[in-house]
């Protein structure tokens, strides 16, 4: 009985799904005709990636996340090693300054943060897209968390052998938050990739535009293109992170239940 | 150790860098915005030429008396009305049946999972076709059972219904891992009483598992509340807002001002009015996690 109720819903949550991914490989007469001889065809990628650029807002995704996750790493890290492991004068106030920013993410403020890149000169450009999210309050506190249960007598043998702040960072403590970093990243990188509010704002050309505001112009429905196509190009947005997804499911849901465990 | 290799004052200094390009881009993009925002919500929109002036709490004036306001502030009560009981419940529900076993686990907890992989932009693209009217699905099956056409998102009166139902589709699962994560940390020796006491599976859920899981549901709910203010991704392909503001929410409101009006100072006040209302939710759930650990 449970069980049943379980595979109901189970099938119920999977039909839009399956139902875009029927539209996309039937010809466009068969969007709402279930008929199971129906032809399949791969012309609606083909017109999708005819009408809209898709190949470039990829590459403008990939560049994004990457660009995003590096900065990230890195100055997460090194904000995350002062909290953990070095006392200096206003640390309590600036870590609680720091998770201000769990709360109140970028996009709530992209009046202001607009107006901030419009006076450095850059809007619509990809670093833009990224700067208010590259010091994530959210990566300093899971790494400080991680840095934090480090065994001191391991820096310690460091430093004995002559390392310094950074070796001593980058030999000891940066590969056992290894686990950590996977984690976060693969948050990151979900969050980037269906990122929308924040690029919509700030890019204004093919050049620069993610893959999600790419898909919202195309699929406007000025543009007058078939459901059939649109469904294509949602797929097409979607497939590089779904793949990944499926294939690395249970990394992803671990990660997402550690990024819960506040 | 680290005392004898230099002491104290290299100690803040090393600190103080290590945190430098971090704090300099938290300061550039979180706080000063914090602050600009509540500067500009006290001075008018620069126009024509006319420079910013000090308008003290005019905007705010305007902002009690704007009827679209309130319109979008009631529109986000029913969005967290509708979205976030029913998630709960659902990733409830969902994280219970993942934890047993059941045939075909694995295919289960995938469909739950998937929907919060995709980006609302493309969530919103697949039920867009579903509530267009007369081709699209829903109207499709209706019209098997004789029912007429209905302008899902053109109609004031169901286009909430229509975001609500997506909205839970695409969040139940995310918040069902939570559960799960939960679920999987009960301790064991519990469920082995309660089956040699012969405990009926109701029961035990509801007085042993239930209670256990309030942190985690406190927890989901702060957040779920959160995002039902920051979630407005939708409203760009399925209503803009529309019909006459009936589908729209602050953060979207907040937008149009901005982007669509150029009023920068209303802008500044909606966004101060957001920042306070997120300010209360983490208050919130700061108390919250003291009782988290009180659980423990």
């Amino acid at each position: 009985m449970e069980n049943a109720a379980a595979l109901l819903l189970a099938v119920l949550w999977i039909l839009p799904l399956a139902y875009a991914v029927w539209a996309a490989f039937h010809p466009p007469e068969y969007a709402t005709r279930f008929d199971l001889t129906a032809p399949l065809t791969l012309g609606n990628f083909q017109r999708a990636w005819a009408v809209a650029p898709f190949a470039r807002y990829i590459v403008n995704t990939v560049l994004l996340v990457t660009m995003v996750l590096a900065a990230q790493f890195v100055l997460c890290t090194l904000a995350a090693y002062a909290f953990a492991r070095f006392a200096f004068p206003g640390r309590d106030l600036a870590f609680a300054l720091v998770l201000v920013q769990i709360l109140i993410v970028p996009e709530v403020l992209l009046v202001e943060n607009y107006t901030t890149l419009s006076r450095l000169d850059l809007v619509d450009t990809v670093p833009a897209i990224g700067l208010p999210y590259m010091a994530s309050a959210f990566g300093i506190f899971l790494l400080r968390q991680t840095f934090k249960q480090v065994p001191r007598d391991l820096e310690e043998a460091a430093q004995v052998e002559g390392a310094g702040v950074l070796r001593v960072l980058l030999s000891v403590y940066v590969p056992l938050a290894r686990p950590t970093y996977l984690a976060y990243g693969l948050v990151s990188v979900s969050y980037h990739w269906n990122n929308f509010l924040w690029p919509l704002v700030v890019t204004n050309s093919v050049e620069t535009r993610p893959i999600t505001v790419g898909l919202g112009i195309f699929a406007a429905p000025e543009t007058g293109v078939s459901w059939a196509v649109i469904s294509a190009g949602t797929l097409l947005s979607v497939a590089p992170l779904l793949v990944a997804f499926l294939l690395f499911q249970r990394q992803f849901v671990q990660s997402f239940m550690r990024a819960g465990i506040k | 150790m680290r005392r004898l290799l230099g002491g104290r004052r290299l100690d803040a200094v090393h600190g103080w860098l290590l945190l430098l390009p971090a704090a300099v881009l938290l300061a550039t993009f979180t706080h000063y915005p914090i602050l600009a925002s509540l500067v500009d919500s006290v001075r008018s929109t620069p126009r024509g030429g006319q420079p910013a002036v000090f308008v003290g709490l005019e905007n705010y004036g305007f902002m009690a008396a704007d009827p679209i306001f309130w319109r979008v502030m009631g529109n986000n009560v029913v969005f967290a009305l509708g979205t976030i009981p029913a998630s709960i419940v659902l990733a409830l529900l969902m994280a219970t049946w993942i934890d047993r076993r059941l045939p075909a686990r694995a295919l289960v907890r995938l469909a739950y999972f998937t929907p919060t992989i995709l980006p609302m932009v493309a969530v919103a693209n697949i039920w867009l076709f579903f509530y267009t009217p007369q081709f699209g699905l829903l109207d499709q099956v209706r019209a098997l059972f004789g029912a007429a056409h209905h302008n899902w998102l053109g109609d004031p009166s169901t286009v909430m219904g229509c975001l609500i139902v997506m909205t839970v589709w695409k969040e139940a699962g995310f918040f069902s891992i939570f559960y799960l994560a939960a679920l999987q940390h009960l301790p064991p020796d519990l469920k082995e009483a309660a089956a040699i006491e012969g405990t009926p599976r109701w029961t035990f859920f509801r007085r042993v598992t239930l209670p256990l899981l309030m942190p985690t549901t406190l927890f989901v709910l702060v957040n779920a509340t959160i995002n039902s203010f920051k979630l407005v991704d939708q409203l760009f392909i399925l209503t803009k807002g529309g019909p006459d503001n009936a589908s729209n929410l602050l953060l979207y409101y907040l937008y149009e001002v901005a982007f669509g009006y150029n009023d920068w100072a209303y802008a500044a006040t909606l966004t101060v009015l957001l920042l306070a209302i997120l300010a209360v939710l983490a208050i919130a759930q700061f108390g919250l996690i003291e009782r988290r650990v009180h659980y423990r």
